[in-house]
């Protein structure tokens, strides 16, 4: 049966993890690819390394972690931040990157997916989204969350899957940071609507809150960041826990 | 050596980084004496089958690779174009396997994106491999089971995960991307086969 995914988030700034990780005793713990290594022993489906370097030196470093990664890593991982042409994603596939996650980039203009997915296939691309409610209607915001658009979030992710997007992954910013539970029905709606895969992202606090987001929220994968870094769920008993609720989990 | 067959799709380079791991010595190589000459060959691929094709053909990449004695290893596309033909912009492909390539049909998410197990591994391919173990894959179109399977998989319909017919191997999924049973199977394509 095909698995739920579990997707650790890192932040990475210079070719470093940002946040501070303690839950298990490496060499190096700010080391991306040490981390990442870890994380693919204790279970992890796959990785997400989002790079929030902010300097024109950014493709280069990028490219040179994707590169560190693809040789030490065994499971897909999918590199994002700030990646916004066909070169950018170019170097990034040449480096042995799986996939990438355009945001920002793609609200900007439209055609990037179309193009990405043409080049470089569709399973290549994936689209970010984050998204926040304004009362009325789930709006998409841009640059990390910080500027708001006009744009419905769920118009916006059945553009993308028109465009040629691989999967979705869907950041509640309601719900990031609280750890009270990700966005069910968002979720839901949207994996509902769209024939690619939906990654969860924001809200994880608990175990529960990770199969209320399988079973009701309907996602294919989800992601968390700080719960795993230091170390409140580690991913072997999340996978447990989950399992014994007959969430197919690998 | 390793000859990995170069010819623009997607991340070969993935490839090299598992044998590199696994210490076997390889390379990415679109020269036609070079991947004649390897003691094994390595058919990888992402993308589309009938644009695929065509580069092939274009190339004459495609009689050589029909034309190979030595151990080859399809991945994922490559797999599917070793086969008779492909739903996939109507394609015809190299016809060494006789299986039809179809798109999924179903309520179910395409692509099949994700683990998901394998079974009935009859080939020393999957040698301390165990039944139900699970692999990556990525793929909106698939092989059905027929007398070349050597190993199954079950998403919207039972699907062949792995084809061997004489000097020819292939997997649907990505080995090089499937942890330590992924290691394995590349370990036993190279020690084994």
């Amino acid at each position: 049966m095909l698995t739920k995914r579990i997707i650790p988030c890192l932040d990475i700034k210079d070719g470093r993890t940002v946040k501070g990780v303690n839950f298990v005793n490496l060499r190096d713990a700010g080391d991306a690819v040490e981390l990442g290594k870890a994380y693919a022993e204790q279970g992890a489906d796959e990785l997400v390394f989002l790079d929030i370097t902010a300097t024109v030196e950014k493709r280069k470093t990028l490219a040179a972690l994707a590169k560190r990664i693809a040789q030490n890593l065994n499971i897909p991982f999918t590199v994002g931040g700030g990646i916004s042409s066909i070169d950018d994603v170019a170097v990034l596939l040449d480096s042995g990157a799986d996939k990438i996650s355009i945001n920002t980039a793609a609200v900007k203009r439209p055609e990037l997916i179309t193009e990405l997915a043409k080049n470089f296939g569709s399973q290549f691309v994936v689209l970010a989204v984050d998204t926040r409610f304004d009362g009325m209607e789930w709006k998409v915001y841009l640059n990390g969350g910080r500027t708001p658009t006009s744009l419905n979030t769920i118009d916006w992710l059945k553009e993308a899957q028109e465009r040629g997007a691989g999967e979705v992954l869907l950041t509640s910013m309601n719900h990031d940071g609280t750890k009270n539970g990700f966005a069910l029905q968002l979720t839901a709606k949207a994996s509902e609507l769209l024939k690619i895969p939906v990654i969860a992202s924001g809200g994880a606090g608990t175990m529960q809150h990770f199969a209320e987001i399988f079973t009701e929220g309907k996602a294919d994968a989800a992601l968390a960041a700080s719960i795993f870094h230091f170390g409140e769920i580690p991913i072997p008993e999340l996978k447990t826990f989950l399992k014994n609720k007959n969430i197919a989990i690998r | 050596m390793i000859a990995i067959i170069d010819y623009n799709a997607g991340n070969v380079r993935s490839v090299k980084f598992a044998l590199d791991r696994l210490g076997v010595e390889s390379e990415i190589t679109a020269d036609f004496s070079k991947i004649r000459n390897a003691d094994k060959v390595i058919f990888p691929g992402v993308g589309e089958a009938a644009s695929t094709m065509n580069f092939l053909t274009k190339t004459g990449l495609n009689d050589l690779i029909v034309s190979l004695k030595q151990p080859v290893l399809g991945i994922c596309l490559g797999m599917q174009l070793l086969c008779k033909s492909s739903e996939e912009g109507n394609a015809l492909c190299l016809n060494i396997l006789p299986n039809e390539i179809k798109l999924f049909k179903g309520d179910m998410k395409i692509p099949h994106m994700g683990w998901n197990q394998i079974f009935n591994l009859k080939s020393p391919l999957f040698e301390g491999v165990e039944e139900g173990s699970f692999v990556y894959f990525v793929h909106s179109y698939y092989a059905e089971n027929n007398q070349y399977t050597i190993a199954n998989c079950n998403y919207i319909t039972h699907f062949t995960a792995a084809l061997h017919k004489d000097n020819f191997f292939a997997v649907q999924f990505h080995p090089e991307k499937s942890g330590k049973v992924g290691e394995q199977i590349l370990k036993n394509f190279i020690i084994n086969i």
